[in-house]
């Protein structure tokens, strides 16, 4: 086996970056081009850039940006947000994305998901799965960066969106988010136990020995972070950071 | 003049970006056959299915075009990922010839008693080893990793045109070399220092 990708997550609004909590009270952290940069010295396995107000501001994926972040992405690079159709993903990829990740669209209906896997390859269709649980415990997936709940259940959606050709899963608790209190790992093995596809853990990390609980206990093939990588200390003080390849080290090895 | 092959297939402004980043500003995407043949290298992409990309050259009208330059004029030429396996004679995944440039075939990973749980595509990153000396590979690190995405890979038929190998179940065909043909089954542009290098020994050794 190859080794385990860590994938630092990015969010941006309008032409910055940004970091919520539980998919809410987004702050302005600084500049996104920036960040590239700076996970592109460190060698960082994968990045995904999610844009979190295109969807919500009925936006079209901000090209422009995407190419920016592209030029500096020497790593594989996944982008989301606002996207709608087939046209919109070619021209994605044409800027130098390698995968899409797909959230509200793959919602009403799987034809984007199927077309797109069909005509680029699944390798490259994402879907990411945003779920959180109600006031009764039952846990539900969310559309629309967590906004809307569609009550779908996530094991059900999730083995839909492998029918339909998604390469792989972008697992998103939002309870989770931002709280490094840990990944949601029971949930996250019920859909591992139920696809074959990988599933990229993500919310919640802390550190090294989240990403191998994710591994090893939730079934995940990769594991993402975005606060992870983005904060220091207790305060939270901005400072892009990866692991250090003693922990690559670590987590590869076991 | 650097110029990379657009035939529909394949992210070709990410390799471009890394042609920059590897100090070489002149590169081109280009379909055009007056600029493909004053190319002084060439580079072939590729993202998807086997066929598709052999439709699409065909379609180009380049094949002739690009036999002569790489057949006979010589140049060098990189092919990446489905790049690469479209230099060789036919694939497991389609049924139109491929290139046929370099003696090999390129057959789909099997899941199979000794690795049941083999997970295709091989997608991620992988070490290579390397079998050869090249000018491709040279100031190349011992613990050179590279980004792979694949569900086929390239077997050579004469074992000295393989240039790096990797593991994902078997050890497979990373790259190939043979001549001024060179194949990369793993993306450079997008492997960090480890593909800039090659990308840096692709412009100024070759």
């Amino acid at each position: 086996m190859g080794r385990i990708r860590v994938i630092p997550v990015l969010l941006v609004k309008g032409s910055g970056l940004y970091k919520g909590v539980k998919f809410k009270n987004h702050t302005y952290i600084g500049d996104p081009i920036n960040a590239v940069k700076i996970f592109n010295d460190k060698e960082v396995d994968e990045l995904i850039v999610i844009d979190i107000g295109a969807t919500l501001g009925n936006k079209v994926p901000d090209f422009s940006l995407i190419s920016r972040i592209a030029g500096e992405a020497f790593m594989p690079l996944g982008y989301g947000g606002g996207i709608k159709s087939l046209d919109q993903i070619k021209r994605i990829f044409y800027e130098g994305v390698e995968k899409v990740v797909i959230n509200t669209s793959a919602h009403n209906s799987t034809a984007l998901i199927e077309s797109a896997a069909k005509t680029f390859g699944s390798q490259s269709v994402v879907v990411s799965i945003d779920i959180k649980k109600n006031l009764f415990g039952k846990i539900e997936v969310y559309t629309h960066s967590g906004t809307i709940n569609t009550h779908k259940d996530p094991v059900q959606f999730a083995k839909e969106m492998e029918s339909a050709g998604a390469g792989e899963l972008f697992f998103q608790s939002i309870d989770k988010d931002g709280t490094f209190a840990g990944y949601d790992l029971p949930t996250l093995k019920k859909i591992t136990d139920k696809v074959s596809i990988p599933v990229i853990a993500g919310c919640g990390a802390s550190g090294l020995e989240d990403f191998k609980m994710a591994i090893s206990e939730g079934g995940a093939s990769a594991v993402a972070a975005g606060s992870l990588f983005v904060f220091v200390g207790k305060t939270k003080g901005v400072l892009i950071n990866y692991l250090s390849n003693n922990e690559i080290n670590q987590l590869n090895n076991g | 003049m650097v110029v990379i092959i657009d035939y529909g297939v394949g992210n070709s402004t990410s390799i471009k970006n890394m042609l920059r980043k590897a100090g070489c500003a002149q590169s081109v995407i280009s379909s055009n056959p007056d600029e493909i043949s004053k190319a002084t290298k060439l580079i072939l992409p590729g993202v998807g299915a086997f066929d598709m990309g052999m439709e699409n050259l065909h379609k180009s009208g380049l094949v002739e075009l690009l036999n002569r330059r790489v057949l006979e004029e010589k140049i060098p030429i990189l092919g990446i990922c489905l790049g690469a396996q479209l230099l060789t004679k036919s694939s497991e995944e389609g049924t139109m010839p491929g290139l046929g440039w370099v003696d090999a075939t390129t057959l789909r990973f099997q899941v199979d008693d000794e690795n049941k749980n083999l997970k295709i595509p091989n997608m991620g990153w992988c070490d290579v080893s390397m079998q050869k000396e090249s000018r491709f590979i040279l100031d190349l690190p011992a613990d050179s990793r590279f980004y792979f995405v694949h569900s086929y890979h390239i077997v050579c038929r004469d074992k000295a045109d393989v240039l790096l190998t990797a593991k994902h179940g078997i050890t497979f065909t990373a790259a190939i070399e043979k001549e001024n043909i060179i194949g990369a089954q793993f993306h450079p542009e997008k492997s960090h220092k480890f593909g800039l290098t090659l990308f840096k020994n692709f412009i100024s050794n070759y």
